[in-house]
């Protein structure tokens, strides 16, 4: 692997990372269409540094390590569901202590991988405590809105209204029937030098490599919170998924920003604000929001949408 | 040379840490524990120890950074008791299975409910099959030996597992008692350099720890954990005569007290087993042939050498201080008696609880059960085969 031990301060181009050897190898048993790669890929693209790498369970984990293979050019370690963020900070503990007696002069980033359940979930005080603590390390969310590698159950990240095996739509429940919450303010409200929301789109292609390189280089906890589509559980043509995705944002369902040192900064506003049922048409789990009767719920999830991205632009000043 | 202290459990097993001098230590409070990690975050305030202490919120996160930080690649301990080790539970079995030579401080204490905080060993006896070493100590002196010989025992290349170290709450942790300290060099020098496999930090050798191992693989390397298991016996043993001769105090698998010629035995762990020592020497007083066998390491459990030892004895009482509801009996007793089993003439075996919750194990009850073994003896009886000793009926 290629180590680069002083960080170059120039942001690189995308022509720049084509040219970086891909740390995150193909062959990987993620489903096609899945959005979890191109956000891995771009994340360690995006560094300088060599890094650590820690996942949680979940599809990430499960579609990248089946022994005796592995897709991570990089060190890794998966240990437990609800833990990437202990599991880190034990790592990144370790290397300041090996720093402190001299055994290692490398400058070494660790990054840890969760999917929403394993963040926004099960693992949400393993999270609060790690950046409570300080340990300097990027936490990326994948957020796929559900727990999907054990069949696509609702998460407390999965919106108002999606059809889920464990918020199925019934004779009488139409889907789940609480909002998600706003994990990436909850971990703004934690004080730590970077926080962002983020989504690989082509309409801000650089987004997530940008985010990152910044959050490796702030100087405490650093957390990216990254919207990423799962074709089976959110039912769409898996061709379909940065479309998606772009939608997603342009309909302010997942505004991009970012809060650096507590500085709230809005990173894309869309020329036109969708509205949120364009986003809903094209995922079967929002299929029978499409249904006159349900037409509240698509309205309770537009006034939502309106509610927060105003509150947003007043923070972000804009 | 040897420093001796009067030092209660718990500043015991904190000076060993001081002298270890782990690169890590993660651990969250929890009576009776706590005052490990009072006394270590003291240390390590006054600067007496380079240790990076990471304060978690929670034991789940301790074990957790407990194998982040092995994984990286160095020293690590942490300490515990109770529903702390309840909630490490997960993360106990994935030390193990990752191979990380984690070192853990056990102050044992009874499981809720209903809530106890006092010592009896239901906390580590659920975690015997998670995969760690486990030496139990009768002592403040035993807790601080054995975690110094934890180290060289589970970070030796033929087992590199993980080891907890367990001593009974508050009778141990919270009394005080002589006990001696090796001067900190000759700790350093004990147990050496540490050196790690594959470790994280190692970025140019990118390894892949913890992956998805399934049925093509998963039994072989549990099978390792087996083997590993089983190097783990020799080299306790090893480390033991090795301390020995440091220390004058050589340890081994267990300790035969007064069994040579003995026809009545008690086999228990901890604690306890000082107590039952003096039942025995007040008994040889008396002309009752008795003798005693304590345990001090539960996994590996030694059931050859065990049954070898107690091969001459007419009658065994196991004292277990935890029960295995709907078990057979006890977990150290379902353990003894089928090593005894493998005997072409095997003693006859029987099980009592006692102490569970902290309650007080006397000598006077002791001597019941050695009441028992002789009538035992003498009929063949061992109905019932699980009783519990001081129980309101
Ligand atoms: C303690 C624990 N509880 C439950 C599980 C089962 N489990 C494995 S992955 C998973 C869902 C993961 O969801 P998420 O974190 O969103 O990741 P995704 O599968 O969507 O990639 C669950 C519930 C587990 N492995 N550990
Ligand atoms: S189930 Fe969904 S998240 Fe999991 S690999 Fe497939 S597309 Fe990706
Ligand atoms: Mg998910």
């Amino acid at each position: 692997m290629a180590v680069t031990k002083e960080a170059p301060k120039k942001a690189p181009s995308l022509k720049d990372l084509s040219y970086k050897q891909d740390l995150f190898a193909g062959g990987h048993r993620l489903c096609a269409g899945c959005g979890i790669p191109p956000i891995v890929r771009q994340t360690l693209l995006a560094s300088d540094y060599p890094v650590v790498v820690v996942t949680a369970t979940g599809c990430l984990e499960v579609g990248t390590s089946i022994f005796p293979y592995t897709s991570w050019r990089v060190p890794w370690i998966h240990c437990a569901f609800e833990n990437a963020a202990s599991t880190a900070s034990g790592i990144e503990s370790m290397y300041r202590a090996l720093k402190k007696k001299g055994k290692i002069d490398q400058e070494i980033r660790f990054i840890a991988f969760g999917g929403d359940g394993g963040t926004y979930d099960i693992g949400i005080q393993a999270l609060s405590g790690a950046l409570e603590r300080g340990h300097r390390f990027l936490y990326i969310c994948y957020n796929n809105e559900g727990y999907m590698n054990t069949g696509i159950q609702r998460s407390s990240a999965t919106p108002l209204g999606a059809d889920t095996t464990t918020s199925p739509v019934g004779e009488v429940i139409p889907g789940k029937r609480e909002f998600r919450k706003n994990l990436t303010a909850i971990v703004a409200a934690h004080d730590i030098p970077y926080v962002a929301q983020s989504a690989t789109i082509p309409a801000r292609i650089m987004d997530l490599v940008t985010k990152v390189r910044k959050a490796l280089d702030a100087d405490g906890p650093s957390f990216i919170n990254v919207l990423s589509s799962c074709d089976r559980g959110w039912r769409h043509d898996p061709a379909d998924t940065i479309k998606i995705t772009q939608l997603a944002v342009d309909t302010c369902y997942w505004p991009l920003y970012e809060v650096e040192n507590g500085k709230w900064k809005l990173n894309y506003k869309p020329k036109e604000k969708k509205p949120v049922i364009e986003w809903l048409a094209t995922q079967g789990r929002f299929k029978h929001l499409l249904k006159p009767e349900n037409a509240d719920i698509v309205r309770r999830l537009q006034e939502k949408i309106d509610r927060d991205w105003e509150f947003l632009l007043k923070r972000c000043a804009e | 040379m040897a420093k001796v202290v009067a030092y209660t459990g718990n500043m015991a097993a904190a000076e060993a840490m001081r002298q270890i001098d782990p690169e890590v230590c993660a651990a969250y409070p929890i009576t009776p524990s706590t005052e490990i990690m009072q006394i270590f975050a003291q240390f390590v305030a006054d600067g007496q120890v380079s240790t990076e202490l990471v304060p978690v919120e929670s034991e789940h996160s301790a074990m957790s950074a407990c194998v982040g930080a092995a994984a990286a690649g160095g020293r690590v301990m942490t300490a515990t008791s109770s529903q702390g080790l309840a909630l490490m539970w997960e993360i106990l079995y994935i030390a193990a299975s990752l191979r990380q030579p984690v070192v853990m401080a056990v102050a044992n204490r009874a499981l809720s409910g209903p809530l106890n905080i006092h010592g009896d060993h239901s906390d580590t006896m659920g975690a015997r099959d998670s995969g760690w070493i486990q030496l139990y100590s009768e002592n403040a002196q035993e807790a601080y030996d054995n975690l110094i010989q934890a180290v060289r025992i589970g970070e030796h290349p033929r087992v590199r597992l993980p080891v907890m170290v367990c001593y009974d709450g508050f009778i141990i942790s919270h009394s005080i008692e002589r006990m001696e300290l090796l001067e900190d060099e000759e700790v350093k020098g004990f147990i050496g350099e540490h050196h790690s496999l594959y470790p994280l930090l190692d970025v140019d050798n990118p390894m892949t720890h913890g992956p998805v191992d399934l049925q093509n693989y998963y039994t072989e390397h549990k099978r390792q954990q087996v083997e590993a298991m089983k190097h783990a016996g020799h080299v306790i043993l090893e480390v033991g005569a090795e301390y020995g001769r440091l220390a004058g105090r050589p340890y081994g698998l267990f300790e035969k007290y007064r069994l040579e010629d003995a026809e009545l035995g008690v086999a228990v762990l901890s604690s306890a087993a000082g107590t039952t020592k003096e039942v025995v020497d007040e008994l040889r007083l008396r002309g009752v042939k008795a003798g005693a066998l304590k345990l001090r390491v539960f996994r590996p459990f030694p059931a050859a050498e065990l049954a070898k030892a107690l091969s001459g004895l007419k009658a065994v009482a196991v004292l277990d201080r935890a029960d295995s509801f709907g078990a057979m009996g006890g977990p150290v007793f379902i353990e003894v008696r089928s090593a005894l089993l493998g005997l072409p003439k095997p003693p006859l075996c029987i099980n009592y609880i006692y102490g569970l919750g902290g309650r007080d194990l006397l000598m006077v009850d002791i001597e019941r059960v050695y009441d028992r073994l002789a009538e035992v003896a003498k009929t063949g009886k061992v109905e019932p085969l699980h009783d519990y000793l001081t129980v309101r009926t």
